[in-house]
This record gives structure tokens, C-alpha cells and sequence, in this order.
């Protein structure tokens, strides 16, 4: 291990300081600025937040590692490459759509997802699931803030309300006529799920309740016209926000749900969902994480091309629809440090109610709730310069692409994995580890003058590039690696990989966020197969 | 391709007769007509494939005198495997008949430019196999004595003497060489195109471009060969046809049965050095970096034996053609790298080309000859795992022998294609096959070295209470068998560690075993062996097997005889102890691998007769083998019968019951000169009895043992087995088995006349047992097979097999001593006082020890003995 002796009076000297800003480095950034007092338990809001984030990550890292160094210098703790790998490991999850499912071929093979928690516990959400009343398969990701609760609620019922909203009327009809003579109910969705990924046992029968109020107005509603993709994702995320929305409200006799409910309102929860049927991809985004395709040129290169827009304020487009939203008066508080009136991050969310309800129900909602609540200091922090609610709204911008063969995969991933990786990056580590090392560019010497010993450096270094690249079963697995441990150079470093994995809890979140990933394979043949038939 | 260009333009500068040929040939081509010569109607031989094999096939047939021989070949002469391969003539192999074909074809190569006027690149550069670890230097030096008592000369070097012979080796991580100064070089498509010149001349007739679709085969016997232009009837076909032999076997109605596959095999060839390297440097081998490194027109070719192998082929040949197969540089990288490490200042050589040539490799390592068990008249020679040039010349003779004579001139056993079935055919079981057997050509060959893919074939119904007792297994003929069982707690070393020329890690546990068959009872499970059944209407069966057997089957009904089933010149064919159940039906035991071979020679030769029938019943019966002087109290527990000597002799079988399962076949033999029995348990009965026994065995001390303890006890007691010791060149004239033959009964059978002769004139060669007196077990190295055997300080043979015996606590070798003149070398009578007044040595990797000759087994080693078992002591196969 590199433990270089002149570092230390660096460290000794001068460098203490700069190890002090490290710690104030918040990879939280969902919600910050908070008064340091307001941080407290129960969400688990961890006292650095209190600071913007002034450092970027890269910048920061060096010194960190070499601080490491020093400290490890006597501890000599390492993680050893197995000990990474179950680290790694220990959520990764990966289906394969059988050939024949009986009914159709699907465009999916299958996909591969995980998640690297940095919170504990992890905030992070993901769900997948096939629609089993409707064709197509469901796949996203959710970032949960303030706390996992709403993200959890939100990777337990939006695919229910999505599922809803694509059913025929008939078929409505029929789960209602069941749900009434309590006969059994028609499975709507086949849930594709790691052992870590839960369901909540408490809150199932008020969360079926909400659904099939809302399936029952869609009979009632019944419009006869075929349902439109678009619109159910729409429907079907603004039906979910506001269920939760009202759940709270109401509130419920049992002392557990009623916390619950009130939790998973407060907090709050971004959602990138993908809807594929076919050659159809639809994606509903809400907040900043992203939906990114991986295309292979012709030349056999990889290219990605993004299918959702980050709401955050990077994005004019976003600014400017918030700032329409509200009063000429507000414009200069609405975003500030880059953040939805200074506090928020994503532009838009599910929950969050703090930033959709008026003063007055929060305070009666939080004044009528459990103790625990009134207690919590940020619940009752009211932002500032709260004047024309809602300031946030969780309708997702749905974008449509038509699968094309050259499409080869989709990568579904929280801002943890794009703010340490550029999504052409993201594509080529994919687009290799999919296709495998056979399919990469073999060597022919033709009539290249070559020597043995050019030739032996060449294969050693292509060797030292797949290795890592055989270690993972799992793409999204082989993803996190590389955000994880990439160095300068583009390749996984084992040395930074371990360090990096053997923070300590309360250190992790500030040098890398939840990663969470979902990578879908299409079948190119089947793909191919559906454009040929359409002409 | 580079290569073929070359030796071309060699080829037809040099041999203006042939050019004559096929310019001619190729100017009527170009006029519509490919083939200007029609094919025979019909010829006694028709062999297919033009590579190295199916040119020397045709080249010892017609110097054999036969002369109306056909050879077909789809492409042109030698363009196949044969013209890409590397043209090592290396004659450094562990095998003795391998070693033996690898000695002929270098003597015939030297000649063969002198006899046909075709050059044929023969160079006499002498060959350099590096060690890089102790034990590969042992094994080096196994194979320098064997090279040396058949008169090749070599010798063991130092690193230091190595770099001498060859300036660019980096010594640094050596530890000793072996030096072979006849090995040679040829460029191996014109050695082809030489034999196959010799062979015209000869009048055999050689048609390029013509494509075998299949062979017909009438009452099992070859009548014809369809080929892309028509039907040539012939007597005799010869499959050469390389790694596509499989397919071709599959082709005809009658299936023929050639389990081999193809790898990818790379090699690489430079631009010459700047200063050019000499075409007399040796060749050199390192087998630990996996590769060989020759000189190539000034420059090198290496190639190697890579660790992951690419198999191709697998569903056939359309899928890729030989000419298209890529080169593969990532593939390459480690052999590159372990060629670099050895000779680093080539770093700055230029590539020229990494060439593709697949390879086909076999099951065992060893090349398939032989005629098929299915169909008479069908021959093969295939399968070279990469030694094509090596072998072809000795292999293509030892084939045109077995044609013409009807048998080789040597012991081909290890070879024959009938060591095969078509249990080993499955393409899934090669392809995962030969992706383990082309790493083991540079890997370690230990003894008791075991094959890890292909396993779990076939198994007894008791696999799984054995495997869950601690069983370790080994395979024989796709059977599991028992090697030992390892007892709770202990632990033996991981594969790769146990690989080991001296004492194993499994020598206490196998001890134990066998001191509880020497003193309580031990059960091995035995199912593998191979069971026949013979039986007739009348008295066809016996009249038959009278005649096919040497010993007399005409015995009272309950009785077992030991037998060999011997050729035309009193050697063995197989070894086999046959029960007669009733009058007209016998039950038959042969060694495992005897499967096919004793089967096709049983059905050639018994008459076509509907009232006789042979039934292989091999799967219908376990067989547990209850050794041990407590055996008979556990069986008379069971079976509620009297066991004793007096109510059940020696050599006696009887149908009875055992616990519940009645018709339990009991025979009074171990295949050990122990005490004890062998049960035949129809297979649903197998687990009931095995519980039971066990059960019962429990109060005298019962346990599971395996074949090594087996093993062990057969050695010591000097007992012989097929196809290690005995084989089709040995009578029992020749291992004291002359009790065994029915020589005074005035009976016709085969190979009466030669024992006769034998009896009148004396053995060349006598079978005898050495037991080692200055061996340290703990320290020496472990005598395996194979070590020469020196009398008074000359060579007289080899040993065929050796064991520890716990009894004696001494190494015990088997093997046969000859007595060469002198003066001229030839073969002498050997007296039983020519045996006893000697002073032996056995050679172990160079170091000599003293040994004791004995010609009959230990009399005192028996405490239990019974008087009937004299008889049986003089042996039996066990494996």
C-alpha cells in the first residue's frame, strides 16, 4: 500500500484544515441548508447538511484518499477483492424474460439492476415488474430525500396506479366485480424483486383502498377511447402524489399508519419509470434521475442518447416553468443556490408536501399528528419565502422513442450514479460488458510491421481492461464498480474501489450518494422483427 | 496461406514426375473436365484422407505388397491439418508404443528424401525439453530411461549445458533439461507428398478433390465407399480423414464410432533475426511456459498448449472452414508471454504470422487405430492429438500390419479403437474432453492422474451412499469407481497438490483398507466390470466357447473357471473368469475396457446360429466384492446358508438369497487371493443388500474399501491383469498360467499350436515380480510402470505394474524379463534359472534399485488359506 513518506508533514502541517472541509462536504443534496438545529433523528438527517455543497466530489477526493493513507498507515485495514465483491454484490438482482412466455416474444431479454447504499439505510428505491392484464414490462428507479419513506411508498404502488391506468375497461370492470363478491382478484403485476426490496405489511390494505377508489372512478369515468400510454403514466403519477397527499390529510385511526402516512408525505421521492411494450418505450421522469439508451453504431462504437430531462436547475426549460407557475414577485427567491427556494434539489417529487400544501394545513396536519412529528424540528420548518403553494408538483414529462435495433440497452439510474459518470462513459462500460470481450475489436497484424515485444505489451494491456469486465455477472454491478473505483485512467483501481467501499457510515454520503441502477437488454431480433412487420 | 505457397513451389521444383501429373492434370481442369481420371469401379483398399496418416497408411500397404489401393482426398495432398502443423519430429513421449511410432517415423523421414527424390526439409536439430520444477525433471528423466534402453540416445543437462546447445534460452528459472540430439524437423506437407509419391510408384492411385459421402457396409462387413463421383466396392476402408473422421464415421447406416473433436491450435511464426538463426538449432519444449519453440527459415515458430482451449467443430464442419479460422492474438497472450520469458531477446523480432491450425484430440490422449467392433474391414487411423508427424509413419505401419496380417507387430492395445464405445461418442462429452486433454499434453502426467470432465456416465445404484461415505472416485470406461474412501475428518490435498511422483496422501488411508481385508472384511463395489452372457439351446455354447477359451469350460454346472480368450498366437485378448450356470448357459467377468473389443471378437467369430445367444448384462448386475476372512460369517448371517470351504468351495457360484433379495448370483472369488466372495445383485436389489451386508458386517468389523486397496493386494499376491500386464502379445505359457490351458486334453482351440511350441521350445519372455529391497517409501520415488528392468546391469525389459504392499512393507513391480544376446541382441529362451540367478535392478527417473525376483507369489503371506486356492492365486485381472 502507498503510504508515501512525504505526505506526512503535509498532513501534519497544513492539511488539517482542508481534512476539517472535507467532512463538511454534504453528498445529501436533496435538502439543505437547513438551520443546524432543525436536524434531528427521526429522518435521519445527518448534521453536515448544514452546508452547501461547495466541493465536487473529484475535487475532494484526492486529499481524502491521502488522508486515508495516513490513517491507514497504521491501521493497515483493506478490503480485499472478495470482501469488494460481496460489498458489491449484495444487492444485485437480474431477470431473464423467458423465451416463451406463452403469450408473446418479449423485446426485453431481461435486466440487470443494484444498488450501493452511501445512507444508512439507503434511500434509494427500485422496482420492476410485468404487466400481466396489459402487455409490457415496468422498470424504474426512485431517489427518496428526507428520509426513505416516500420512496418506498412510491416503489410499492406506482406501478399498481401505472398497471390501472393502461386496463381496459372491461377488465376494470372485472377486478371490481371480484374485489366486491371477494372472489380472487386477477393479478395485475408479476413483481420482479431482489430479497432486500420489501413491501410494506401494515400498509397494504390502505394502500389498496386508495386504488381501487381510483380504479372504480376510472369506471365511472369511462371514456370508451383506447388507453394512451402517455396519459396513464401522467395520470397515474399525479393520482399516486395525490393519494399520498390526501392519506396524510386524513390520517388513519391506527397510530403506525397514521406516522407512516405522515411520514412518507413529508419526505420525498423522485421517479424515473419505464413503460416497454414492443418496439414502444415510454419513460416517466420526475426529478433528477435519469433514463439513458445505449446505441451501437454501425461501426460498432457506443453511443447513448438520453430519453429524460434532469428537472433541476440545470434545466432552463425547468427554471422557466417554475417561475411561470408563480408571480413576478417570487422570481428571485423561487431558485436560489440551485435549489427550489433554496432548499430542494429535484424541481419535482412525489411527497414533499412541505413544498405543495399552505401554511395552514401543514401546521393543523403537523399540530392533529403523533408526537414524534411535532416533535421533528424540520417538519415544522416552514421554507422561507413560502408564498403561493404548491411550489412542487410530481407529474413526470413523459418522452416516447421507438425502438430501433441499434438500440441495445437502457440504463435506469439515481443522480448517484450520473454525477460520477458521464452517460457516453456509462455507454461504452455497458455496451462492452454486454457484448463481451469476444466482440471486441480483435488484433490482426496484417501487414503491420510488429514486434513480439509490441505485440506483448498490447495484449497485456487489452487482458488488464477485460479482467475487471469478467469479475461481474451483473451490469449494473460492473457499472457501480466503475463509478465507484475509476481512476484517471478510465480503469476500475482495486486500491481506491476498497477504500472508497470501507468508508465508514457516516462518512460515505459525502463522497458518493445511493447508486442505483437498472440495466435492460433489448432483443435485437425481435426489435428488428416488429419494424419489419410494421412495413 | 503462407505455408502452402511455400512448400508448393518446393514441392513441384523438386519432383519433376509428379508436376507432370497434376499439371496435366490441372490443364484439363481448365477445360471442364475437374477430373480426367474416373475413379476405380472397385479396389480391395480405399482409404480416405491425404494427410500424413492416410499417405503412410497407403505407403506401408503398398510396401506390404498390396497394390489395388485407392486413396481419396476431398481437397489437395496434405492441406489439411498435416500442412500447417509445425513438423517436430519429437520422439520424447511418456507412452512406450507412442514412444516407439515417434522412433520409426524419424527413421523413416531420414530416408524417405534418399527413396523418393522429394525433399523433405529433413533436419536432424535434436530437441530441448526444459524443467522448470523438480518434478517435471522427473519426469524428463522417466522418459530419458525409457528413450535409453530402447537405444535413442539422450541425456539429462544442466541449464548451463542447455544454453550452450541454444544461446537465446533464459536459463534463470530451469532446473534441468533433457537433450535429444535425433529429434527432428521435416516439412511435414511434403513428408506427405514423399509418402504419397513412394505409394503411386507403388500403383497405388491417389484421386485429390473427391469427397467420401459414406461408407456401405453389408452383414457387418465393408463392401463400397460413395464418394462425390461415384461408387468404388472395395473389402477395406481406412478412415484418415483427420478431425473429420467423427463425422465421417456418422455418415454410413452402420455408425462407426471415432470419439474425437477439434481444438483451435495456434502458432506463431517470425521474420528472420537479424542475424538469422541457424537451421540446426534444436527445437525447444518448455513444457511448464506450454509451448515449443523451433527454428523457421531464419527466424521461429512457437506454439503452445494453452491452459483455456477453444473447441470448434462441435455440430459439425459446415458451420467454418479451415482456411477462414481467425487468428486470435488475445488467445495467444499467454503463450506469447511464457515465449518471451524464455527467450527475451527475440522481443524485438517482427511477426510475420499467427497461424490457426486446428488440432483433433481424443478422450485419453492417445491416437485411435483399429478396426471398428461394428463393421469388419473398417479401419482407422486418426485422432493424433497434435503428433500427426511424430506418430504418422510408425502409426500408418503398425495399421498396414493389422491389414495385412491381421494383427500388429506390437502391443497397440493403448491405441486400439475398440478401447472406446459409443458411451464416449456423445459430442458433449469430447467437446468438454478435449478441452482437459489439450492443457494435459504440457501438464505434469503423474501416476494415478484421473480425468475430471466426462465423469458421472455411468455409476452403480450405490454411488451416492458410497460418494456420501467419503468415496473418492476415479473413472474407467465411463464408470465411477472407487479409489478410496476417505474417513470423517481427514482431509487429503486439493487436485492440484496432490500430484506427485513420490509417496501419496492417501497412503495411510488405502493401509487401513487393506489391513481389513487382511484381517476382518471389506466391501468394494465392482459393477464396472463387463458381463456376458452365453447360452444355447444345446450344446452350441460350450462346443463354441471350448474352442474360443483356453481353459476347459466343460465343468461340473456351479463352477467357475479362469480363462483367457487367446488369438491365433496364444496371446491374450482378454482375461475373464466364465461361471457355467447350467449346462448350456455361462456367465461371463471381463475387465471394464473389454466392453466392445471382447465383444466384437465373441460376435466375429461365433457362428450366426439363432439358438446361440450373447447378452451383455453388465447393467443389470452390481457387484460388491466381500473380501476378508470374516466375509463368509457375514454371508452364512445372511443367507442363513453354511459358507463354509467345505460346503462352498473355492471358484463355486451359486444362485441364492441374501437378507430379502433372493437370486443373488454368489461366486467364492475376489480377483485377490484373499478369502471371500463376489455378489451379482440384479440392480434393484443392490442398495437392500449393500444395507444389509454393511448391517451385518457391522460386529465383524466391516468397512467400504477401494480399488487401490484392491490393487495393493493383487500386486503383492503376484497377480496379473489385462490390459496392464497382459495384453495380445503375452501367453500364459509366459506368466506361468500353464494350469490354465487345456493343453493334455486333446481339445482344438485357439492358439493351441503356438502354446504347443511354446511348451516344446521355451518363453522369450517370463513374467516375474520384484519386490524393491533399498526403497525408501517415505523418501524414493514411487516406481509406477513402464521403469526398465536391468539384469546384472543389462536391460531386460519393462515393468507393466507396481504397489506398495502393506503386508510385506516393500514396493512390489510386476514385469517381464527377456533375455537379449549380448552380442547380436536377440531374443533368447528364458529359463526359470535364467530368472533366478540374476541380480535385477529396477530404474525410477534414472535411479536404480535393487529388487528380489520372484516367479511364484508369497506363500507364507496367506494365514487363512484354503486348499482350492492355489488354483485360483495364479491369477486374474482386476482391472
Amino acid at each position: 500500500m502507498p503510504a508515501p513518506a512525504h505526505l506526512f508533514p503535509l498532513i501534519r502541517n497544513c492539511e488539517i484544515s482542508r481534512i476539517g472541509s472535507t467532512a463538511c462536504y454534504c453528498h445529501h443534496r436533496h435538502l439543505c441548508c437547513l438551520p443546524s438545529h432543525f436536524a434531528h433523528s427521526h429522518f435521519r438527517y445527518a448534521p453536515q447538511k448544514k452546508f452547501a455543497a461547495l466541493y465536487r466530489p473529484k475535487e475532494n477526493f484526492n486529499h481524502f484518499i491521502h488522508t486515508r493513507d495516513h490513517a491507514s498507515a497504521s491501521q493497515r485495514f483493506y478490503l480485499t477483492p472478495p470482501q469488494v465483491n460481496s460489498i458489491l454484490k449484495a444487492n444485485e438482482y437480474s431477470f431473464k424474460v423467458p423465451e416463451f412466455d406463452g403469450k408473446n416474444v418479449s423485446s426485453v431479454l431481461g435486466f440487470d439492476s443494484n444498488q450501493l447504499p452511501a445512507n444508512a439505510p439507503i434511500e434509494d428505491r427500485r422496482s420492476a415488474a410485468t404487466c400481466l392484464q396489459t402487455r409490457g414490462m415496468l422498470l424504474g428507479v426512485f431517489d427518496g430525500h428526507a428520509g426513505c419513506a416516500c420512496a418506498q411508498a412510491v416503489s410499492e404502488r406506482l406501478f399498481y396506479y401505472i398497471a390501472v391506468s393502461l386496463l381496459p375497461h372491461e377488465t376494470l370492470l372485472e377486478i371490481e366485480n371480484a374485489v366486491e363478491s371477494g372472489r380472487a382478484l386477477l393479478p395485475i403485476l408479476q413483481w420482479h424483486k431482489h430479497p432486500n426490496d420489501y413491501f410494506s405489511k401494515e400498509a397494504s390494505k390502505l394502500y389498496f383502498n386508495s386504488l381501487r377508489t381510483y380504479w372504480q372512478e376510472l369506471i365511472d369515468l369511462n371514456s370508451g377511447e383506447t388507453t394512451d400510454v402517455r396519459e396513464a403514466l401522467i395520470n397515474a403519477f399525479k393520482r399516486l402524489d395525490n393519494d399520498i397527499s390526501l392519506e396524510a390529510q386524513v390520517g388513519d385511526p391506527n397510530s403506525f399508519l397514521n406516522y407512516l402516512v405522515l411520514r412518507v408525505a413529508f419526505s420525498g421521492a423522485t421517479a424515473c419509470v419505464a413503460h416497454v411494450d414492443g418496439v414502444d418505450l415510454h419513460i416517466a421522469n420526475t426529478g433528477d434521475s435519469r433514463a439513458m439508451l445505449g446505441v451501437q453504431e454501425e461501426d460498432g462504437s457506443w453511443s447513448a442518447v438520453n430519453l429524460s430531462y434532469d428537472h433541476n436547475a440545470q434545466n432552463e426549460h425547468e427554471v422557466e416553468r417554475v417561475k411561470t407557475e408563480h408571480p413576478k414577485s417570487e422570481e428571485k427567491t423561487l431558485v436560489k443556490q440551485d435549489r427550489l427556494l433554496g432548499l430542494l434539489m429535484p424541481f419535482r417529487a412525489f411527497g414533499d408536501v412541505k413544498f405543495k400544501w399552505s401554511i395552514e394545513l401543514q401546521k393543523r396536519v403537523i399540530e392533529s399528528g403523533p408526537d414524534q412529528l411535532n416533535d421533528n424540528e424540520y417538519t415544522k420548518f416552514i421554507p422561507p419565502n413560502y408564498h403561493t403553494p404548491p411550489y412542487l408538483t410530481a407529474e413526470p414529462e413523459v418522452i416516447y422513442h421507438k425502438l430501433r435495433p441499434q438500440d441495445k440497452f437502457l440504463v435506469l439510474a439515481t443522480d448517484g450514479l450520473w454525477e460520477t459518470m458521464h452517460r457516453q462513459d456509462v455507454a461504452r462500460i455497458v455496451g462492452e460488458y454486454l457484448t463481451g470481450v469476444h466482440h471486441q475489436q480483435p488484433i490482426a497484424v496484417g501487414g503491420y510491421k510488429v514486434t513480439l515485444g509490441q505485440m506483448h505489451g498490447l495484449l497485456t494491456e487489452r487482458r488488464a481492461r477485460i479482467s475487471s469486465v469478467f469479475e461481474d455477472q451483473n451490469a449494473a454491478t460492473h457499472l457501480i464498480r466503475h463509478a465507484v473505483g475509476n481512476n484517471e485512467f478510465g480503469t476500475v483501481d482495486h486500491e481506491r474501489l476498497s477504500k472508497m467501499l470501507s468508508l465508514p457510515e457516516e462518512l460515505a454520503r459525502m463522497y458518493r450518494d445511493d447508486i442505483t441502477i437498472i440495466v435492460v437488454q433489448f432483443n435485437s431480433h425481435v426489435i428488428g422483427a416488429c419494424q419489419n412487420e410494421e412495413l | 496461406m503462407f505455408l502452402r505457397v511455400l512448400s508448393d513451389i518446393q514441392w513441384r521444383a523438386a519432383n519433376p514426375k509428379w508436376r507432370r501429373m497434376t499439371s496435366s492434370r490441372r490443364s484439363t481442369s481448365t477445360t471442364a473436365e475437374p477430373h480426367p481420371v474416373s475413379l476405380p469401379a472397385q479396389a480391395q483398399v480405399v482409404i480416405c484422407g491425404g494427410g500424413i496418416t492416410g499417405t503412410s497408411v497407403a505407403y506401408h500397404l503398398s510396401k506390404m505388397g498390396w497394390k489395388d489401393i485407392v486413396l481419396l482426398e476431398q481437397g489437395r495432398l496434405a492441406a489439411g491439418t498435416t500442412r500447417f502443423c509445425a513438423g517436430i519430429v519429437s520422439t520424447a513421449r511418456p507412452v512406450s508404443i507412442e514412444l516407439k511410432m515417434a522412433h520409426y517415423s524419424n527413421k523413416l523421414y531420414q530416408q524417405l528424401e534418399q527413396e523418393t527424390g522429394v525433399p523433405t526439409g529433413y533436419t536432424k536439430t535434436g530437441s530441448l525439453s526444459l524443467a522448470q520444477t523438480q518434478d517435471r525433471l522427473i519426469s524428463l528423466k522417466r522418459i530419458a530411461s525409457s528413450l535409453s534402453v530402447m537405444g535413442i540416445p539422450c541425456e539429462i543437462i544442466t541449464p548451463k549445458q542447455a544454453v550452450q546447445l541454444h544461446p537465446l534460452i533464459n536459463i534463470h528459472d530451469l532446473v534441468g533439461a533433457m537433450y535429444v540430439p535425433e529429434d527432428a524437423l521435416v516439412t511435414s506437407a511434403n513428408v506427405s507428398l514423399a509418402l504419397a509419391t513412394a505409394a503411386s510408384r507403388n500403383g497405388v492411385q491417389i484421386h485429390e478433390r473427391t469427397s467420401v459421402s459414406h461408407v456401405t457396409v453389408q452383414k457387418g462387413r465393408v463392401t463400397g465407399v460413395e464418394t462425390d463421383r461415384g461408387r468404388i466396392q472395395c473389402q477395406y476402408f481406412v478412415n484418415c480423414a483427420g478431425q473429420w473422421a467423427y463425422e465421417l464415421g456418422h455418415s454410413g447406416e452402420v455408425p462407426v464410432h471415432i470419439p474425437l473433436h477439434a481444438c483451435e491450435h495456434f502458432y506463431l511464426l517470425t521474420h528472420p533475426l537479424a542475424e538469422p538463426l541457424s537451421s540446426s538449432l534444436p527445437t525447444v519444449v518448455d513444457p511448464d511456459g506450454r509451448i515449443y519453440i523451433r527454428n523457421w527459415q531464419g527466424g521461429i515458430l512457437s506454439g503452445g498448449f494453452e491452459k483455456n482451449p477453444k473447441p470448434l467443430f462441435t455440430e459439425g464442419r459446415n458451420q467454418l472452414e479451415i482456411q477462414n479460422l481467425q487468428e486470435d492474438w488475445d488467445h495467444f497472450g499467454p503463450l506469447l508471454s511464457a515465449l518471451l520469458r524464455r527467450m527475451p531477446g527475440l522481443e524485438a523480432l517482427q511477426i510475420l504470422q499467427l497461424v490457426n491450425c486446428p488440432e483433433s484430440f481424443t478422450p485419453d490422449m492417445r491416437c485411435i487405430m483399429g478396426e471398428s467392433p461394428t463393421a469388419r474391414g473398417y479401419f482407422v487411423l486418426a485422432g493424433m492429438n497434435s503428433a500427426g508427424i511424430s506418430y504418422g509413419g510408425g502409426a500408418g505401419k503398425y495399421l498396414a500390419e493389422w491389414m495385412v496380417n491381421g494383427y500388429p507387430s506390437d502391443n497397440v492395445w493403448p491405441l486400439d479403437l475398440k478401447r472406446f464405445g459409443t458411451l464416449q461418442s456423445s459430442r458433449t462429452f469430447l467437446r468438454h474432453r478435449v478441452m482437459e486433454v489439450m492443457p494435459l499434453m504440457c501438464d505434469l502426467k503423474v501416476p494415478r492422474w484421473d480425468f475430471q470432465t466426462g465423469r458421472q456416465l455411468r455409476t452403480s445404484p450405490l454411488y451416492d451412499r458410497l460418494d456420501a461415505q467419503g468415496a473418492r472416485w476415479m473413472e474407467k470406461h465411463g464408470f465411477e469407481r472407487v479409489k478410496y474412501f476417505v474417513p470423517p475428518g481427514k482431509d487429503l490435498l486439493d487436485l492440484d497438490h496432490s500430484k506427485t511422483f513420490y509417496k501419496p496422501d492417501w497412503f495411510d488411508i488405502v493401509g487401513a483398507e487393506v489391513k481389513c481385508c487382511k484381517e476382518a472384511v471389506c466391501v468394494i463395489d465392482m459393477s464396472s466390470f463387463t458381463k456376458f452372457e452365453i447360452s444355447s439351446t444345446g450344446d452350441e455354447a460350450l462346443e463354441n466357447l471350448q474352442y474360443l477359451f483356453s481353459n476347459d469350460l466343460d465343468v461340473p454346472v456351479g463352477h467357475v473357471v479362469h480363462t483367457g480368450m487367446l488369438n491365433e498366437k496364444g496371446g491374450y485378448e482378454n482375461d475373464c473368469s466364465i461361471a457355467r450356470l447350467s449346462k448350456r448357459s455361462f456367465f461371463m467377468i471381463s475387465p471394464t475396457d473389454q466392453q466392445v473389443h471382447c465383444w466384437a471378437w465373441l460376435k466375429n467369430r461365433l457362428p450366426d446360429d439363432s439358438n446361440l445367444t450373447l447378452e451383455d448384462v453388465t447393467w443389470k448386475y452390481t457387484a460388491l466384492n466381500l473380501i476378508g476372512p470374516r466375509a463368509v460369517d457375514v454371508l452364512s448371517e445372511l443367507s442363513y446358508a453354511p459358507m463354509t470351504a467345505e460346503h462352498f468351495p473355492s471358484l463355486f457360484c451359486k444362485e441364492m438369497s441374501v437378507g430379502y433379495a433372493n437370486g443373488i448370483r454368489v461366486m467364492s472369488i475376489t480377483h485377490t487371493g484373499e478369502p471371500g466372495f463376489v455378489l451379482y445383485i440384479p440392480i434393484e436389489y443392490a442398495l437392500h443388500v449393500y444395507n444389509e451386508v454393511m448391517n451385518m458386517g457391522q460386529k465383524y468389523g466391516i468397512r467400504n474399501a477401494g480399488y487401490y486397496a484392491l490393487r495393493s493386494l493383487r500386486i503383492e499376491k503376484f497377480f496379473a491383469f489385462w490390459g496392464q500386464d497382459l495384453d495380445a502379445f503375452t501367453t500364459p505359457m509366459e506368466c506361468g498360467r500353464e494350469f490354465q490351458v487345456k493343453l493334455e486334453k486333446g481339445m482344438d482351440f485357439v492358439g493351441q499350436e503356438a502354446l504347443l511350441e511354446q511348451k516344446q521350445n521355451g518363453v522369450y519372455k517370463r513374467f516375474t515380480m520384484f519386490i524393491l529391497e533399498d526403497h525408501d517409501t517415505d523418501m524414493d520415488l514411487w516406481p509406477w510402470w513402464g521403469e526398465p528392468i536391468f539384469r546384472n546391469g543389462r536391460y531386460v525389459g519393462k515393468t507393466t505394474s507396481s504397489a506398495y504392499s502393506y503386508t510385506l512393507e516393500r514396493h512390489v513391480c510386476l514385469g517381464f524379463v527377456h533375455n537379449f544376446d549380448e552380442k547380436t541382441g536377440e531374443e533368447l529362451v528364458v529359463t526359470t534359472d535364467f530368472i533366478n540367478q540374476g541380480e535385477y535392478e529396477i530404474d525410477i527417473a534414472g535411479q536404480r534399485f535393487q529388487a528380489k525376483a520372484k516367479l511364484y507369489p508369497f506363500s507364507s503371506l496367506f494365514t487363512q488359506r484354503r486348499r482350492k486356492d492355489e488354483v485360483e492365486l495364479s491369477g486374474y485381472q482386476t482391472e
